[in-house]
């Protein structure tokens, strides 16, 4: 086999090899060689490079927290100015509605006044109209029954005194 | 289904059994080829040949380069799956070194990284059948240990200067304890890139070890290979959990051994 070959080579006489000296110095240099290349990939490149990534990320997280925060101010904001134009508005309505209704009452008042005035005025028109009916009437029946009695006297075959018929018939009509 | 599979795969057995007779089949089992190291070109081995080790740790690089730099290229706000994925490895060792270390720590966090990146990238390349395991091989990880033991060692006493040894001086204890204590702290001191190098090593070894043995098994009996199958798919998926969770041990514990040199009180 080629492994026992080379073990007898290398004079190891040793199964591990481990523990073979000979290529201790082969592999001590190439591994400083190594450590050394990813020391300064990762001291030059690397390591600065996801630093900085992980720096903006943070960055990046603290901003937009800061945004997010500045944003929630400014609704909360928002929602005051909303309540309170909300609550302006509601006291401006009822103003207007207290207004208004106001208004309404004073005009109604006036035109109940004017009516009322109006009513009164006919019904003193009215008053007057039917005393003057009243009266109208009162003269008719006089004549009525002065012609009433002066026919009745005459045809009973009497002769009518007009002022006896006149006296009785204004005293009866008296009560 | 379930059955439909359990046929199907008991069929593919008989037939293989029937196609690789048995009477061939020697039980050649050599689970520690898999770890040679070998030139790329030619025969001869110096410090300086291109070897599959090479291959495995440029490839290692490239996992790297391709995760965290063309991964993050586009720099989105909302990242993509590379990035993610990229994002995630930052962020994971990022806060490890912050929480375990220090705030002091973090500017180690390159290098933990680095040490990171690679271990991770060369345990799951060595996952790849066919593959060699860089990590695998006590002198990579010996060498990993030791940068990390040296630079705790310097950053403790650069920062701290001899206050460093109060380490070793546990000043909680009683004081007939403490000489006795300092002896034990300091031996443990010495003993951790040990500890740290070979659990490494030892892990990734002994994982890919193992699935080569079931594989020299599962050549070996015939038609009833799909016994040790299983048992490699079971042990393949412990080995994903092992390559990462050593990747995760050796940082962590860089970063523990990084907390004593900056801050040596106990």
């Amino acid at each position: 086999m080629a492994s026992n070959t080379q073990e007898a080579a290398h004079g190891g006489g040793s199964a591990m090899p481990q523990l073979d000296f000979s290529t201790f110095g082969n592999q001590i240099f190439w591994l400083v060689v190594a450590l050394v290349v990813i020391y300064l990939i990762l001291s030059r490149i690397a390591l600065p490079r996801i630093a900085s990534v992980l720096a903006e990320r943070q960055g990046t997280i603290t901003n937009d927290l800061a945004a997010a925060e500045d944003l929630k101010a400014k609704a909360v904001e928002a929602e005051n100015a909303y309540n309170k134009a909300l609550a302006d508005a509601r006291a401006e309505a009822q103003r207007i509605a207290a207004e208004t209704r106001a208004e309404i009452q004073a005009g109604l008042d006036e035109a109940i006044a004017k009516a009322d005035e109006q009513i009164s005025a006919k019904a003193a028109e009215s008053e007057k109209a039917i005393a003057e009916i009243k009266a109208g009437a009162l003269e008719s029946v006089k004549a009525v029954a002065t012609d009433t009695a002066d026919a009745l006297v005459t045809a009973l075959g009497g002769t009518a005194d007009a002022d006896a018929i006149a006296s009785a018939v204004a005293e009866r009509t008296k009560g | 289904m379930g059955k439909i599979f359990f046929y199907a795969a008991l069929a593919l057995v008989v037939v293989s059994g029937l196609i690789f007779a048995p009477a061939e089949a020697k039980l050649a089992i050599h689970p520690m080829d898999q770890f040679q190291v070998s030139a790329l070109f030619g025969d001869h081995i110096s410090w300086y040949t291109p070897t599959n080790v090479t291959l495995w740790m440029a490839l290692a690089v490239a996992a790297v380069f391709a995760l965290l730099v063309l991964g993050s290229s586009r720099r989105a706000i909302v990242p993509g799956r590379a990035q993610s994925v990229a994002e995630l490895a930052y962020g994971f060792i990022y806060k490890m070194v912050e929480d375990v270390a220090g705030k002091d720590g973090v500017k180690f966090f390159p290098y933990i990284m680095t040490l990171f990146m690679f271990i991770v990238m060369a345990n799951f390349l060595g996952l790849i059948p066919g593959s060699f395991t860089t990590t695998s091989h006590i002198a990579v990880t010996a060498v990993l240990a030791a940068l990390v033991f040296f630079t705790v060692t310097i950053v403790g006493f650069v920062k701290n200067g001899v206050g460093f040894l109060g380490l070793f001086w546990v000043s909680s204890a009683p004081l007939a304890l403490r000489p006795i204590l300092a002896i034990i702290e300091l031996i443990s001191y010495f003993v951790r890139p040990v500890s740290h190098s070979i659990r490494l090593a030892g892990n990734v070894m002994a994982g890919h070890a193992v699935l080569k043995v079931f594989a020299g098994f599962a050549a070996a009996l015939g038609m009833f290979s799909f016994l040790p199958i299983f048992a490699i798919t079971a042990v393949y998926a412990l080995e994903v959990l092992v390559a990462f969770i050593q990747a995760y041990v050796f940082t962590i514990l860089t970063c523990v051994y990084l907390k004593d040199a900056l801050h040596p009180s106990h």
